[in-house]
């Protein structure tokens, strides 16, 4: 009887190993590490302090860069379920042998480093890159896009998209195609029918999708950290600055609390306002 | 001229001839089916007929309109699909009213008219549930009060009870007939089940690999099947091999009462009869022998399977609240000529 009881605490106990010693710890060695005072010619000393969560908080400086991070996030959320869901229709009304073909085309962007495609986006957009090579051959002006706002946008875009597409395209697979024939009878015109039918359906994919790629845009490091430079810094990059420039780590520590706080009450909330609405109608 | 016609209508997907030159003239108000196995090209034909499939070649008119290129968004046609595609994310009232918003009708006249229809599928108090929250027949009657909601000239029926269990396909079939007959609207309903194409249809249609075969009203069909394939697909049929010599079906040295026929002396033939057109008696009184090898009960009936000398025969009896005869006696057996009709067997399908 004993042992029957024991069974299932045994059984996950890997998992929660894993999950303790990788996640929590770590998590809360960061927690305590931010209450500590640092004294810029002594460095960390004990003694508790909520000095760091003040300045982050009442920091100009501070702000923009959450700010930024917020707004560049939500953009690439909005631009990805913008081209995301249309690909994933598209892909899902494909023949056989070009829906492998593109699938692979769209998850092919994870099977290379992140670094490798940011340096790959940074020759392309920089002052002398293929973009600005043909805006000259066209004999227009040449566009400042590295080190933008724009070229973190457009490259989290080209990381993130398969994120978006992958779980629309899963809730498309599991959609009655006799349902969109069905709105198509009843007198619907074929974007009518989209809007009005399939649209909702694929809406708790777009959803998860949605805070997916939120969640690692808001995180991003490699790809603020290489397109953006050092002046338009992102939440992640800040966090390494703090620790391997200023060497300052209760004050990184405090940035990466608040920023992962910040991204959760963002996520939950989201998740909440659109997941209650759509699964009120879809079970 | 009828209301609906299909001329000619043939359909190729790449090599494959699904469907081939089908005529058919349905009448306004009538209930056609088209029967047949899986892949006879039924589905098909249903699709073309909803717009869902473009055909090959041929045309479909409707009330004197050529509607064969038209998209089904114009067609105005009622379609309930086999896995009654009904809009999850929608309750019953606003999967009903779908159609009628489309028409840019007015909220008042929606929903009066939801209302209505919904009180004729016997669904009104589950108006405001989604499809999930139904059972089986009651989303197939949602499926129904959708697609007559519209008012549609023509009411296309897909396989509309094959995920029905048994005992609520029974009960499906007579409301759809109810229904049917109380819309007044031209029907036509595909399915692969012979008794339900038999029950509800004024005329039934049967297909084999892409044709049309036979047209014909229930009854006629079960008693004058044009082909061995509908003799043996609708209902249960005994197929007797026999030889036809001087004007007579003749097996195991007997002579087979059957309907007259012409073929060629020598040819092989089939005398076809039905198990509840033969009747048993004692063993010697009937034309010939046999031992009942085994005997089912199926409530009403009893079907007993009857060795003798020109085979197997199958033979169904009503049941009379009596035990009949035991497995293993000896029975005779006996059927009138105008019973059984001989069929050429090189004509089997």
């Amino acid at each position: 009887m004993k042992s029957r009881a024991l069974t299932p605490w045994l059984l996950v106990s890997p998992a929660t190993l894993l999950f303790l010693g990788l996640v929590v710890l770590p998590l809360i060695l960061t927690v305590i590490l931010s209450f500590h005072v640092y004294d810029h010619s002594t460095g960390i000393k004990d003694g508790f302090t909520v000095e760091h969560y003040v300045r982050v908080l009442t920091d100009d400086y501070y702000l923009t860069i959450f700010w930024r991070t917020l707004r560049l996030a939500a953009l690439t959320t909005l631009i990805c379920v913008l081209i995301g869901a249309p690909e994933a229709y598209v892909l899902s009304r494909m023949g056989d042998p070009w829906r492998s073909i593109f699938l692979l085309v769209i998850i092919g962007p994870l099977l290379v480093s992140v670094v490798v495609r940011a340096f790959g986006w940074s020759m392309l957009l920089g002052s002398t890159g293929l973009v600005n090579q043909t805006l000259r051959a066209l004999g227009l002006d040449p566009v400042r896009l590295l080190y933008t706002e724009t070229a973190i946008v457009i490259a989290l875009v080209h990381v993130m998209l398969p994120f978006m597409v992958i779980p629309v395209w899963t809730a498309l697979q599991k959609l009655d195609p006799m349902v969109e024939a069905a709105a198509l009878t009843l007198g619907a015109s074929p974007f009518t029918a989209l809007r009005r039918v399939v649209l909702p359906q694929v809406s708790l994919g777009m959803l998860s999708g949605s805070l997916i790629v939120f969640g690692l845009s808001a995180s991003a490091f490699a790809i603020p950290g290489l397109l953006g430079g050092r002046r338009l810094k992102m939440a992640a990059t800040l966090v390494y600055d703090e620790y391997m420039s200023e060497l300052n780590w209760p004050l990184g520590a405090a940035i990466a609390i608040i920023v992962l706080a910040a991204n959760l009450i963002i996520m939950l909330g989201y998740n909440r306002l659109v997941e209650t609405r759509a699964r009120r109608a879809l079970g | 001229m009828g209301f609906l016609t299909l001329q000619s209508l043939s359909k190729a997907f790449g090599d494959f001839t699904a469907v081939r030159d089908v005529d058919l003239s349905v009448a306004q108000g009538e209930f056609v089916s088209l029967l047949g196995p899986s892949g006879c090209g039924k589905t098909t034909t249903l699709q073309m007929i909803a717009g869902l499939v473009e055909p090959t070649s041929g045309t479909i008119t409707l009330d004197g309109r050529d509607i064969t290129h038209e998209k089904p968004n114009r067609r105005g046609l009622g379609i309930v699909f086999q896995s009654y595609a009904l809009f999850p994310h929608m309750t019953v009232a606003q999967n009903v009213a779908f159609g009628l918003e489309m028409r840019k009708i007015g909220k008042a006249e929606r929903e009066r008219r939801v209302k209505e229809i919904l009180g004729l599928v016997h669904l009104a108090p589950l108006a405001e549930r989604y499809p999930r929250q139904l059972s089986g027949g009651q989303r197939q009657r949602v499926a129904i009060a959708r697609a007559l909601v519209i008012e549609p000239p023509v009411l296309l029926l897909d396989e509309p009870l094959s995920n029905l269990d048994a005992k609520l396909r029974e009960e499906m079939q007579f409301e759809l007939r109810r229904i049917q007959r109380s819309v007044g609207t031209t029907t036509i309903m595909v399915t692969h089940d012979q008794a339900e194409a038999l029950s509800i249809s004024d005329r039934v249609v049967v297909m084999e690999q892409g044709r049309m075969t036979q047209i014909d009203a229930p009854y006629r069909l079960y008693e004058r099947p044009a082909t061995a394939f509908i003799s043996s697909f609708v209902g249960k049929m005994n197929r007797i091999d026999a030889v036809w010599r001087g004007g007579r079906a003749e097996a195991a040295g007997l002579a087979l009462p059957a309907e007259a026929a012409s073929l060629s002396e020598g040819a092989a033939a089939q005398v076809a009869v039905r198990p509840e057109k033969i009747v048993l008696g004692a063993p010697g009184q009937g034309l010939v022998d046999g031992t009942v090898s085994s005997r089912f009960f199926l409530g009403s009936y009893w079907l007993f399977n009857v060795e003798t000398p020109v085979g197997t025969v199958i033979v169904s009896l009503p049941n009379h609240g009596a035990e009949p005869v035991a497995e293993g006696a000896t029975v005779s057996l006996r059927w009138e000529p105008e019973s059984a009709a001989v069929i050429a067997a090189g004509a089997v399908a």
